[in-house]
């Protein structure tokens, strides 16, 4: 690019142009929808998760278990070698504290979340909320444990966990 | 003088209806183990470069090349994605062994068409957004109306098309992997349901479920290995005109840009000559003659007659499809042209088994994105 | 090995919302770019085509789509990807088309229109997550990068204050880059009181989506050395792509942006970064991204990039000016086109073409970095003018 002082091509419109029809546009709502095969992995993983439960799959040959399960190691590229339950309790590796949504719209009461290191996982962790803290109490390295929904109300999801609350396990029962 | 490189390994699963106690990742990482010790190589230690070939609607994710390394041995390592065919992918790992920094390249594609719910919706969203999808029909019309263009100016006729699809799925009997082997004739072809006129429900292929994974080396490399090589003489790849922008008389542009591209490479000059044996891409029953012509394989508006007559039957001069295509085998987006490079890569290894042809020294694998696409990909692959 | 050049470049301006389609953005930038080195389409052998997610546009293979606009029409073309970092992986992709034999004239473009997803692009990054396992969560985009600024903040002690001023440098640096739609003139303060968005992001700590194209033209050395008297040749290429389990992995380092630089360093002879590289584009979507491809690149020692920010080194007139472009914080970001602008700004860099935003003392050679998908893939070109 010689230094150029004519501007460079593109036409700028502003969102309220297009939201108030002054320019012509044609909307398409999407309809996509799929139903994905969870596999063996991921399936047992679910099925555990309504049991209340979470489950991982050892690699015998790299001494790991992983978390979320996988039918393969993607370190030694071998199959995986047992399922290998793991606790429901871990440790924060890093929060946040989110006051947008997933669409980006703004939100009153902030979400909390975290990757959570679960006990008996090798640095296995997961994306999950965090619940019945302050998010300026939050600390990494913070014990914490699941908060399941009651059995009835599991599916298989994810989501049976509630979140993940403090944990002193010297003070706390156990779930 | 081209570079001399070699496919080593080939890995597939089945090809079904639907995988439903597999996940995506499982299906690869069946492929990939299956390629890698056919190939007689480490995952982790031997491949230098990974490529996988795969579009996110298809998949349902967004930024889906994050979801690849793990189960084909890339985390790591250098992986990219390709938003095309196989053998676009073969294309790209071809050039990385070419250039000289890499020596050995896997590629990786899978269709899990059965979790996609919405299938006339994907499709859908595949065409113009302003000036075709809002006129509302199945994506699929559109072949349809490129059958009627590539009737009428090749004079071919809706039986002759009719014998490509018994003659497929028919092939595919002999093939274990395939998902839609059937024993028709072209009479059962022409009295199936109309799907999109001239194309009745049996010229039209059906979705299937599978992964595959294919390994290139370098000759250097190639040689080193306990297996027999099977050389990459030529690759080609075009994109041309679309149907709306008004193909020449249903001709395939793409498809003979990509052969000259090939060819050139190979040093193929009379192809029906040269050239054993061929898997083109037959998505819908015309589009094998249409593609064949297009290879040069038959003359304009050749191709019909000499389907109609058996010579590209298992037996005939010039097998066309013998492992089914994707009439016979299911159509697998992106990794259709994976099927047809593995069923040329057995069939010059001589690994064919029921399906192993008698001249097999010299195939071609040609794939096609489907509609409302005009690109495509062909490779040559040969014995030595 | 055969030797590669960029000769010519091309881009758009960067808006927020682009009345042009997407391939009528990508012919803007491809057709500034052939004209930049007096190409004509018929002179381009292949093209290799850019976008990141489909999902913005609404268009399913939308490589496809775009590709007419791009130059592909009649000729090989292909759509390499690797979500953000694909701006980087284009040069990377045709310097195999080139480098191979296949190819003499390669026509790079990288498209973005994210301004189409409605009501808001960044609804559609809740298909990035994980199908099963992460999206009933409903995570918004910005919660990886709030995970992994933290994580980065709070193994090295680095203060939001540090980082606050790669926004500051950006931004003002920006003010100078044609397509620039988002520089100003700001404070740290400014950054630590815009709204927080996912602690410790905020709003000033982000590049928007943004719309635009931007286009080189690669070229073979015989080819390259017709068409200009400085080729600016591809000495090193790189690209590593990390475990898809990211919540198993260390996010306060980018081990793959690691890899990614070694593999480029290796092929263009480079033992000592820090010496020999002159002028530095790493990816920055977020403020605290430009100091952690730093240290991926092995520019700046774990922990200590926000310390040569802070003592002038990344400034234009520093001894390692980064982004002098304004980078993504400093000019928009439209993804693969974002990454692909970098490439431009090296190769402008080294001409002594970059106006008001020319780096002093000459610099020879310059790096491009980009990134993407979930904290995962680093993609390096080395560039380097005679």
């Amino acid at each position: 690019m010689r230094e150029r002082t004519t501007p460079l091509p593109g036409t700028p419109l502003s969102d309220a142009a297009v939201h108030q029809g002054k320019v012509l546009t044609l909307e398409w709502p999407s309809s996509l929808r799929y139903a994905w095969d969870t596999g063996v992995a991921v399936g047992r993983f679910l099925s555990e998760l309504k049991r209340g439960r979470i489950i991982g799959r050892r690699c015998h040959r790299c001494q790991r278990v992983l978390v979320p399960p996988r039918m393969f190691c993607e370190r030694c590229f071998h199959p995986t070698d047992a399922w290998q339950y793991v606790e429901d309790s871990g440790t924060i590796n890093t929060y946040s504290e989110s006051h947008i949504r997933w669409d980006a719209s703004r939100i009153e009461e902030p979400i909390l979340v975290a990757v959570i290191e679960i006990d008996g996982a090798s640095g296995g962790g997961l994306l999950h909320y965090l619940g019945e803290v302050r998010a300026e109490d939050l600390r990494i390295g913070m014990k914490v444990k699941a908060v399941w929904k009651p059995a009835e109300e599991r599916q298989g999801s994810i989501l049976d966990i509630r979140y993940f609350r403090p944990f002193d396990s010297a003070q706390d029962r156990p779930a | 003088m081209p570079a001399r490189v070699a496919i080593v390994g080939v890995g597939h699963t089945a090809f079904r209806a639907t995988s439903p106690g597999l996940s995506y990742k499982e299906l690869m990482f069946e492929a990939a183990t299956r390629a890698y010790a056919d190939a007689g190589l480490d995952a982790r230690s031997e491949i230098d470069s990974f490529l996988t070939c795969s579009e996110d609607l298809a998949e349902g994710t967004s930024i889906f090349d994050e979801y690849v390394p793990d189960q084909i041995g890339g985390a790591e390592r250098p992986v990219y994605t390709v938003g095309g065919d196989t053998i676009q992918g073969l294309a790209t790992a071809y050039m990385q062994i070419a250039s000289g920094i890499v020596d050995v390249v896997a590629v990786e594609a899978h269709s899990k068409a059965s979790n996609v719910v919405t299938p006339g919706e994907l499709h859908a969203f595949a065409l113009d957004p302003i000036f075709v999808r809002p006129l509302g029909f199945n994506a699929h019309a559109m072949a349809g109306l490129e059958a009627s263009m590539y009737l009428g100016a090749s004079g071919t006729t809706r039986e002759q098309c009719a014998h490509v699809a018994a003659k497929n799925r028919g092939n595919a009997l002999a093939n274990p992997s395939a998902a839609y082997a059937a024993a028709v004739d072209p009479e059962d072809v022409l009295a199936s349901p109309p799907a999109f006129a001239p194309l009745s429900e049996l010229e039209v292929s059906a979705p299937a479920d599978g992964a595959v994974v294919i390994v290139l080396a370098s000759g250097e490399r190639a040689k080193k290995l306990a297996g027999q090589p099977v050389w990459v003489r030529g690759i080609g790849w075009a994109t041309g005109t679309g149907l709306t922008a008004g193909v020449d008389g249903g001709s395939a542009d793409y498809a003979k840009a990509a052969a000259e591209m090939a060819y050139h490479m190979a040093g193929i000059r009379n192809p029906p000559r040269e050239i054993d044996f061929a898997e083109v891409d037959d998505s819908y029953s015309f589009k094998e003659l249409q593609h064949l012509e297009a290879l040069g394989l038959f003359g304009h508006g050749r191709a019909g007659a000499a389907a109609a007559e058996g010579a590209t039957a298992r037996d005939g001069e010039l097998p066309v499809n013998a492992s089914g295509g994707c009439l016979g085998v299911g159509q697998l987006f992106e990794a259709s042209g994976g099927q047809k490079v593995a069923e040329v890569v057995a069939q010059v290894r001589g690994q064919a088994g029921p399906r192993q042809l008698k001249k097999a020294k010299i195939g071609v694998a040609q794939s096609w994105r489907g509609v409302p696409t005009a690109t495509g990909a062909v490779v040559v692959l040969s014995h030595d | 090995m055969r030797k590669v050049a960029v000769v010519g470049a091309g881009l758009t301006r960067f808006m927020r919302r682009a009345q042009e389609t997407g391939p009528e953005l990508a012919w803007l930038a491809a057709s500034r770019a052939l004209e930049s080195c007096e190409l004509n389409l018929k002179d381009v052998d292949s093209v290799a085509l850019g976008s990141a997610p489909d999902a913005f546009d609404g268009v399913h293979m939308k490589g496809e789509y775009l590709s007419a606009g791009a130059g592909g029409w009649g000729r090989p073309v292909i759509r390499p990807y690797a979500g953000g970092g694909t701006g980087v992986l284009m040069p990377v992709h045709a310097w195999f088309n080139v480098a191979s034999g296949l190819s003499d004239v390669c026509l790079v473009v990288a498209e973005e229109k994210m301004s189409t997803c409605h009501p808001h692009p960044q609804g559609a990054f809740l298909t990035i997550f994980d199908n099963i396992l992460e999206r009933p969560l409903e995570p918004n985009l910005i919660w990886i990068f709030a995970l992994e600024m933290r994580r980065y903040m709070e193994t090295y002690g680095i203060a939001k204050e540090e980082i606050a001023l790669v926004s500051v440098k950006n931004k003002r640096n920006g003010l100078d880059h044609p397509s620039t739609h988002v520089a100003e003139e700001i404070t740290v303060e400014d950054v630590l009181e815009s709204e927080v968005m996912v602690s410790p992001v905020n709003r000033l700590d982000i590049s928007p989506v943004s719309d635009g194209a931007a286009a080189i033209v690669i070229a073979a050395e015989d080819v390259a050395q017709r068409l200009t008297d400085k080729p600016v040749w591809i000495d090193g290429v790189g690209w590593n792509l990390d475990t898809a389990y990211w919540t198993n992995r260390d996010l306060a380092y980018p081990s793959y942006v690691e890899r990614a630089a070694r593999m480029a360093y290796k092929m263009a002879g480079i033992t000592e970064p820090r010496k020999q590289i002159n002028v530095v584009e790493p990816y920055d979507p977020f403020s605290y991204k430009e100091l952690h491809h730093l240290e991926g690149l092995l520019l700046a020692d774990k922990g200590q990039a926000p310390k040569i920010t802070a003592d002038g080194v990344t400034q234009r007139n520093g001894d390692m000016p980064v982004c002098p472009s304004g980078g993504l914080l400093g000019v928009g970001n439209p993804i693969a086109a974002a990454g692909l602008m970098k490439v431009c700004e090296i190769f402008w860099q080294l001409r002594g073409e970059a106006g008001r935003r020319q780096v002093p003392g000459q610099p020879k050679v310059g790096l491009a970095q980009a990134w993407g998908d979930l904290m995962q893939v680093g993609t390096v070109v080395v560039m380097r003018v005679d």
